[in-house]
């Protein structure tokens, strides 16, 4: 059913090259809406979240957003399916665990996609390869505008937007950016810059969000507030937070460098080698000998053009995307060796690591 | 004998201590360790204090006033149990349990954010009709029925205004 998700050229994530930077991978947005006339979903009963559902998928149809776009309704999705989407980054695992009565629309550049009855009524993300947050801020106001134009959404003038949630109450805005961060990582700082944002209201979190680890030395970092602010305030609130990071990661890296500059290439070289040979490939160690790759294009090691590649590899070699490519019924064992296969493919493409042309300072 | 400390979540003895600054308070949450492992808080990259603490906020507290929501059945003890509420009326209906909560949520608990006109002159509008509706009743009940007439003409029109503009 998803196939046309998995084999467009036109994918944001994973056909984005043109955007690709170091550090930052992507940039999101998401508000949440809810109607007055249903109780929230997790509340309503089948056939008012089925109504919510009628009503809210005409409204999005009319969106010129959505024209090519698709419409999934939950019952309809394997979990197979649905782990690929997750990993796409399109919905959120809450929404996976939903038996019907929901669903999701997704654009045909896997820019926009909006749930139906996860915990609010209405998930409207935005994502964009780099970092984005003001054009996509642009463009998710103009999507809810159009939105709230045919849709009776509940709205308080003292807690601004009412959602299933009180922490995402008032702008119901989450803003958040992946962030590549192995210099951090390798480093130790991590935790302490965890700290140090967590104390100005901002969230780190892994690559899936709430309870997954760092794997691929790769972040998510958001607001935790919604309420209080003002949509511009949240995102330059934020946004001068992310930059402050980007700013130690690149001196960690070539701090880094310059102290253990030694270690540094062997583990470089190490990843190259296994990503480049290994028959057996395990999810967390083929993101992890990715992200030293990429911290490789970023030190000009490879060629700008492979950032983008391993990119997608990083959505690709996901256990949903090995065992969807490889047909049903996979084991854990096949699919790491399948997933070897792939990397191995890939990087017979890759050109050798220039290490003579490494660059030591910004 | 020395106070043991319990576990937050299930009063088995604590022996994780976190002590973090949230919003310039120092906040401190004891845990067991299967409870420290399964909230997360052994992963510091993927644990935030602060959110935990939104769901500790909420628990059962025994001076709440039992409020039911006249809207959709939910009570407080559903809050208190899920951190969620049950429909948009709720936050009507639970607001001075959710007031105090939103203080240490949110950087403050009034909106600053964009405003919806259209929802807003919308929701005027059902106001307005609902008291055209309420002084209509109450002509009626009081056999004042000229009043009453004028009251019916104004709903119609108001109605008839409103069709061109439907909404879902």
């Amino acid at each position: 059913m998803i196939e046309s998700i998995l084999n467009s050229d036109q994918a944001e994530l994973t056909q984005g090259s043109k955007k690709s930077s170091p550090v930052v991978l992507s940039s999101r947005v998401r508000l949440a809406r809810n109607l007055t006339s249903a109780p929230f979903p997790e509340r309503a009963s089948l056939s008012q979240r089925r109504d919510v559902m009628t009503k809210c998928s005409g409204q999005i149809a009319l969106l010129p957003m959505m024209k090519n776009g698709l419409f999934f309704d939950i019952v309809d999705l394997s979990d197979l399916e649905k782990q690929v989407l997750v990993e796409r980054h399109l919905i959120s695992r809450e929404l996976c665990d939903i038996v019907s009565g929901s669903g999701v629309f997704i654009n045909k550049e896997q820019t926009c996609s909006i749930m139906i009855n996860e915990e609010d009524h209405l998930r409207i993300q935005f994502l964009k390869t780099g970092f984005n947050l003001r054009s996509l801020w642009n463009k998710i106001d103009s999507i809810d505008a159009e939105l709230e134009s045919g849709l009776d959404l509940a709205f308080s003038k003292e807690f601004g937007y009412l959602t299933a949630c009180p922490t995402n109450l008032g702008t119901a805005l989450r803003a958040s950016v992946m962030m590549h961060l192995p210099g951090l990582v390798i480093s130790d700082y991590m935790d302490k810059v965890t700290r140090a944002v967590n104390q100005l209201g901002i969230t780190v979190r892994g690559l899936f969000g709430e309870g997954s680890d760092a794997t691929g030395h790769v972040f998510q970092i958001s607001n935790q507030q919604t309420l209080g602010e003002s949509e511009d305030a949240i995102m330059s609130r934020l946004g001068a937070v992310l930059k402050t990071i980007i700013d130690h990661e690149i001196n960690a890296r070539f701090k880094y460098l310059e102290e253990n500059r030694a270690r540094l290439l062997d583990q470089i070289g190490r990843a190259f080698g296994i990503l480049k040979h290994a028959h057996v490939l395990n999810s967390k160690e083929s993101m992890n000998m990715l992200s030293l790759i990429r911290l490789a294009v970023d030190f000009e090691m490879l060629p700008e053009s492979n950032r983008a590649d391993i990119d997608r590899l990083f959505i690709e070699c996901q256990p949903g995307h090995i065992q969807h490519a490889a047909g049903k019924g996979i084991e854990p064992d096949a699919r790491d060796i399948s997933r070897a296969e792939k990397v191995r493919a890939e990087f017979s493409h890759f050109p050798t690591l220039a290490f003579d042309k490494i660059k030591d300072s910004m | 004998m020395p106070n043991i400390l319990k576990c937050c979540q299930c009063d088995k003895p604590a022996t994780v201590h976190l002590t973090q600054i949230v919003n310039n308070k120092i906040i401190k949450v004891d845990l067991c360790e299967s409870c420290a492992q399964v909230k997360g808080v052994t992963d510091p990259s993927g644990f935030s204090l602060a959110d935990f603490l939104s769901n500790q906020q909420l628990a059962p507290d025994s001076k709440d006033k039992n409020i039911t929501c006249k809207d959709c059945g939910f009570t407080t003890v559903d809050f208190r149990r899920t951190g969620r509420l049950g429909c948009a009326f709720c936050y009507h209906s639970f607001s001075p349990l959710i007031r105090p909560v939103l203080q240490d949520m949110h950087i403050a608990t009034t909106h600053k954010g964009k405003v919806p006109e259209i929802v807003l002159s919308r929701q005027m509008a059902v106001a307005e009709l609902q008291s055209l509706k309420d002084s209509l009743q109450e002509a009626i009940e009081k056999e004042a029925y000229e009043e009453a007439a004028k009251y019916r003409d104004q709903i119609q029109s108001f109605n008839d205004a409103s069709e061109s503009k439907k909404f879902t």
